[in-house]
């Protein structure tokens, strides 16, 4: 790695940590408004995230689907788009797993589950990959598209469960009927942390290493960082950005699939949790680089973790998180425009 | 189908328009005033969201629905006014910030307005146009006669921003603006003033559109009360030609679209409700794949807008 590629990674660290401290300053002095006491806030933030080992699992369990919903925004990115639909991809992802069985009964054990996973990937890379394919082939914003898409994706959710796809068992809550207990996804070793979390980390990490070292990768990152130059020298950029939509799309499907096969077993409204657009703020803050997603994602899944424990502890409802998430994104996107000025006299000496 | 179903449901579909139009009304002319300066502000539906709580807590606290709806109008024009402020400096970029005002305006509105769920507040008074002209004969037509009285409101700013856009010194300076940064620039027209103050009054003017959502239809706060409207009216205005009239009519389509699946469980079809609820949407992609394309800008779209 160059010295100034370091450089720029120090300062984007260092950018984000500041402005993640400028949040929870900031938090603080909003909770303070509300007569909290913000030290004890802090401190339950901290403790609620990764103070013991419970707290931990939770934040990891919390973290998994992120990463991937992280990556559906980051993705596309990379080839220059902003797609922030990963939400209906994940509901499509989760509502095509407990759809399957309806179809055909997957074989038991490690491969029936993984047909499972394959086909919430499918999904969810057909949805986000709609998305793409109307950018480069009708010129629709991808943005508005994405999110439109994921509005209908909720509609499809609710008519199927609520209607043709209902379990007639699920009284209160309208699901699809669960999951035979032989595919289902258990728990990563002895914790309490099923395997999505691995799925997360181990997408992650291949997508890193797609983008530094494949041609396919840089050739993506081409297409983000200039089209004309990359149409220039001759990169099917339609299909590169399309691929790129496909893989994120994918894996916020898997993240769908993952959310029904380990955790609620049967598709319903309980996939609407706003993970997707959770994850668009993870993806920003770890400025759409698969590796950095996930430190990101457990320390936002930390939040996540906590946002509960402030709830018993405190009493500030379940929504101070979200004030607190919101209040970063915004602070993260406004320090964008600091990049690049702390170095400078530094890359002028050498 | 029987006359006695159709006609209900026409009726309903109608008078829906103008119902569930109105908060589209708002939001897209917001929108629009926006755009025309040459920026997007996708956080309008935070906005929505947050001037909804914001308007339900001031007619609530208040006990007038037009405190209300001044609380909506001022609540959105302050999240405008960050988006704006915020968009300002430099490299920050204006679609990842909307999506970020989006969360923020959501989030802030649910954990303030968590005390005002239960609660009943002061309503927009309605209009009954039925009685107006004297035409009174079933209840069916009276419901769908019965207007928001926000509504003639949201038509009167859009003639006015109609004409202010092709006749006023501001509105030349607002488009000038929009369609070249650089030429506003060269005039000594303060290009990052002017952005500021479109996105500020286009956050008053969506504000407007929470209040008749909290205080007219549904006519009440809790967190599921926008779904999308905010978004909806920015693919909106694309289809409108960024034209404040034409946002009109856009807006009762929309709206007309948006009633019909409330409509039809009125006279007890609930068979695919949930699918009619998508139709604004799957309404919205289909204009926008009709009017985009990907090889030239969109007519009558502001040249420094990079949503197109």
């Amino acid at each position: 790695m160059s010295l100034f590629a370091l450089r720029s990674a120090a300062e984007g660290l260092a950018l984000a940590l500041l402005s993640l401290a400028g949040a929870l300053l900031i938090f603080g002095v909003f909770v303070a408004l509300g007569g909290y006491d913000p030290i004890v806030v802090w401190r339950i933030l901290f403790v609620g995230a990764f103070g013991d080992a419970f707290s931990w699992q939770n934040s990891l369990q919390r973290a998994a689907p992120l990463m991937l919903t992280a990556l559906t925004v980051a993705l596309p990115a990379q080839a220059g788009l902003t797609v922030i639909g990963g939400e209906g991809a994940l509901v499509l992802g989760g509502l095509a797993c407990a759809s399957l069985p309806y179809l055909v009964a997957p074989p038991a054990g490690w491969v029936g589950s993984l047909l499972l996973l394959t086909v919430a990937a499918v999904a969810g890379a057909f949805w986000v990959g709609l998305a793409g394919a109307l950018r480069h082939y009708r010129g629709v914003n991808e943005t508005i598209s994405s999110l439109l898409l994921s509005y209908v994706a909720i509609s499809v959710l609710k008519h199927l469960v609520e209607g043709p796809m209902r379990d007639p068992a699920s009284l209160n809550k309208p699901s699809t009927l669960p999951l035979v207990e032989s595919v289902r996804i258990g728990s990563l070793l002895d914790y309490d942390v099923h395997w999505g979390l691995a799925w997360g980390v181990a997408l992650c990490l291949i997508a890193g290493l797609w983008l530094a070292f494949t041609t396919h990768g840089f050739a993506t990152r081409i297409v983000g960082g200039n089209a004309r130059a990359a149409r220039l020298v001759g990169l099917p950029t339609r299909q590169l950005a399309i691929t790129a939509c496909l893989l994120g799309g994918g894996a916020a499907g898997l993240a769908g699939g993952i959310e029904v096969a380990a955790v609620h077993t049967a598709a319903n409204a309980s996939l609407i949790a706003g993970l997707g657009y959770a994850g668009i703020l993870v993806s920003f803050v770890a400025r759409h680089q698969p590796l950095a997603i996930i430190p990101v994602a457990i320390l936002f899944g930390g939040f996540g973790a906590a946002g509960s424990m402030l709830q018993r502890r405190v009493g500030l409802n379940d929504a101070s998180v979200q004030v607190l998430l919101g209040m970063a994104f915004v602070i993260i996107l406004a320090a964008e425009s600091l990049r690049g000025r702390w170095f400078a006299t530094a890359r002028a000496h050498a | 189908m029987t006359v006695d179903i159709v006609v209900p449901v026409l009726l309903a579909v109608l008078g829906g328009a103008v119902r569930v139009g109105t908060p589209f009304l708002f939001v897209s002319l917001g929108e629009c005033l926006t755009e025309k300066s040459g920026r997007v502000n996708l956080g309008l539906e935070g906005v929505l969201v947050f001037s909804a709580m914001a308007g339900f807590g001031g007619a609530y606290l208040s006990g007038s629905a037009w405190m209300g709806v001044f609380a909506a109008g001022g609540c959105g024009a302050l999240l405008g006014l960050l988006h704006g402020v915020a968009c300002s400096f430099p490299r920050v970029n204006d679609i990842a910030m909307g999506i970020a005002i989006m969360m923020f305006g959501t989030g802030l509105a649910f954990y303030l307005g968590k005390p005002l769920i239960q609660p009943q507040a002061p309503q927009i008074p309605s209009i009954d146009l039925a009685s107006l002209i004297g035409l009174s004969d079933t209840s069916a037509v009276q419901a769908a006669l019965r207007m928001n009285a926000l509504f003639p409101v949201g038509v009167a700013i859009s003639l006015l921003m109609a004409w202010g856009f092709r006749h006023t010194r501001w509105g030349l300076m607002v488009r000038m603006v929009g369609d070249s940064s650089d030429a506003a620039r060269a005039l000594g027209t303060s290009v990052v003033g002017v952005r500021i103050v479109a996105t500020t009054l286009g956050g008053f003017i969506a504000g407007l559109g929470g209040a008749s959502l909290s205080l007219y239809y549904p006519g009440s706060w809790n967190e599921g009360l926008s779904s999308g409207q905010g978004l909806i009216a920015v693919a909106l205005v694309i289809f409108a030609r960024w034209n404040p009239l034409n946002c009109l009519w856009a807006a009762l389509l929309f709206g007309g679209a948006g009633a019909i699946g409330p409509a039809l469980q009125s006279v007890g079809i609930s068979e695919g409700y949930y699918l009619f609820n998508a139709l604004p949407y799957v309404l919205t992609l289909l204009i926008l794949v009709l009017t985009c394309s990907p090889t030239r800008r969109i007519r009558g779209a502001p040249g420094e807008l990079k949503v197109s």
